[in-house]
């Protein structure tokens, strides 16, 4: 290990004593869920390229424990939408997030996809939080990948925050219903 | 021997008579109307015709005219093209509220998908399509949003600024 140039994480906080290690079940699993987040992209367009390069070796996503793009919504962690999303498109981008299992967070990765950006039209979403809840924003017209890693990151702070039992309260349950899923 | 304007404009007044009018040299494509009774058969003699042989439709398309007169509130415009001549045709056929007219999807195959595209931005009923329904907007929409009387911009909207999308007159 010495020469090695891997980053371990930090535990969490907790209690060290000989031979043990005590902590909370919440920052153990918040840990392992934050460092392994499986993106699932959905790119219809130029913020698409950044996300490759994102992937790419340059600035390479795996270093936060996203190695492993899913393209199947089913064991993916993380919804990136990136791109601009047409109404006729908002049935599909539902379904995919309602295949997605729980624990999932979504990023909204440009300005199309968070506001609609400059396309103030008729056949264009005005965001992707009209039809699913969206829990970071990248901003940027397309963002660079720095930004994109940024996202990502931000993410990783809610995730590593975020309650066991946040999936099974009657807030999110209610938050779910107001996007009608 | 090219084909001629003049001999093109003398083929059809001869087969239509009054059918197709206006004949003119309109941004370097010859230009005809067509009332909309004619336009099939206007069509398929411009297609089948031997020494006419405007055998390729390179476009099918709408206009909403709303300060026209009653009759004339929509246009139908057939863009063909002679590849053997090279020569260029512009079609037009006018119609009123609530526009119909006959398809051409008989003559050619690629006027589906444009006169769906047509139904969909402009509402304009082609009688005898085989599957008439909307192309590239949602199923679901109820407006034709290519129609002068409906926003470009979405209802839904709650952050855009219409500065920032040339909706104001003045831009500061």
């Amino acid at each position: 290990m010495s020469d090695s140039k891997i980053n371990m994480v930090a535990p969490p906080e907790g209690v060290t004593g000989e031979g043990f290690f005590a902590t909370k079940l919440n920052d153990v699993v918040g840990m392992a869920r934050a460092n392994s987040l499986w993106p699932l992209p959905f790119a219809t367009s130029c913020c698409g390229i950044e996300f490759m390069a994102t992937m790419a070796s340059h600035y390479d996503l795996a270093r936060f424990g996203s190695e492993r793009v899913s393209f199947s919504p089913r064991p993916a962690d993380m919804l990136m939408v990136m791109g601009t999303i047409s109404k006729k498109m908002a049935p599909i981008l539902r379904q995919v997030y309602e295949q997605m299992s729980e624990p999932r967070w979504v990023i909204a990765v440009g300005a199309c996809a968070s506001s609609g950006g400059v396309f103030d039209t008729y056949s264009v979403l005005q965001g992707i939080d009209k039809v699913i809840p969206v829990d970071v924003y990248v901003p940027g017209c397309p963002p660079r990948p720095e930004q994109i890693v940024d996202g990502v990151m931000q993410l990783q702070e809610l995730v590593r925050n975020e309650s066991v039992r946040r999936r099974n309260s009657p807030e999110y349950k209610e938050l779910l219903a107001s996007y009608n899923l | 021997m090219a084909l001629e304007t003049a001999y093109i404009q003398e083929k059809l007044s001869q087969k239509f008579g009054n059918n197709v009018l206006n004949f003119e040299m309109k941004r370097d494509i010859f230009t005809l109307e067509a009332t909309p009774n004619a336009i099939h058969d206007v069509i398929r003699f411009l297609k089948e015709e031997e020494d006419l042989n405007f055998h390729f439709l390179t476009d099918l398309t709408g206009i909403h005219f709303p300060d026209n007169d009653e009759t004339h509130q929509f246009a139908v415009v057939y863009q063909m093209h002679n590849w053997v001549e090279n020569v260029r045709l512009r079609v037009k056929t006018f119609l009123p509220e609530n526009p119909e007219t006959v398809t051409i999807t008989d003559l050619f195959l690629c006027a589906n998908w444009m006169e769906r595209e047509a139904w969909d931005f402009f509402g304009i009923n082609f009688i005898g399509h085989p599957q008439l329904k909307r192309i590239l907007n949602m199923d679901e929409m109820v407006s034709h949003p290519m129609r002068k009387e409906f926003p470009m911009e979405d209802s839904g909207r709650t952050d855009k600024d219409d500065r920032f999308f040339g909706r104001t007159p003045v831009n500061n």
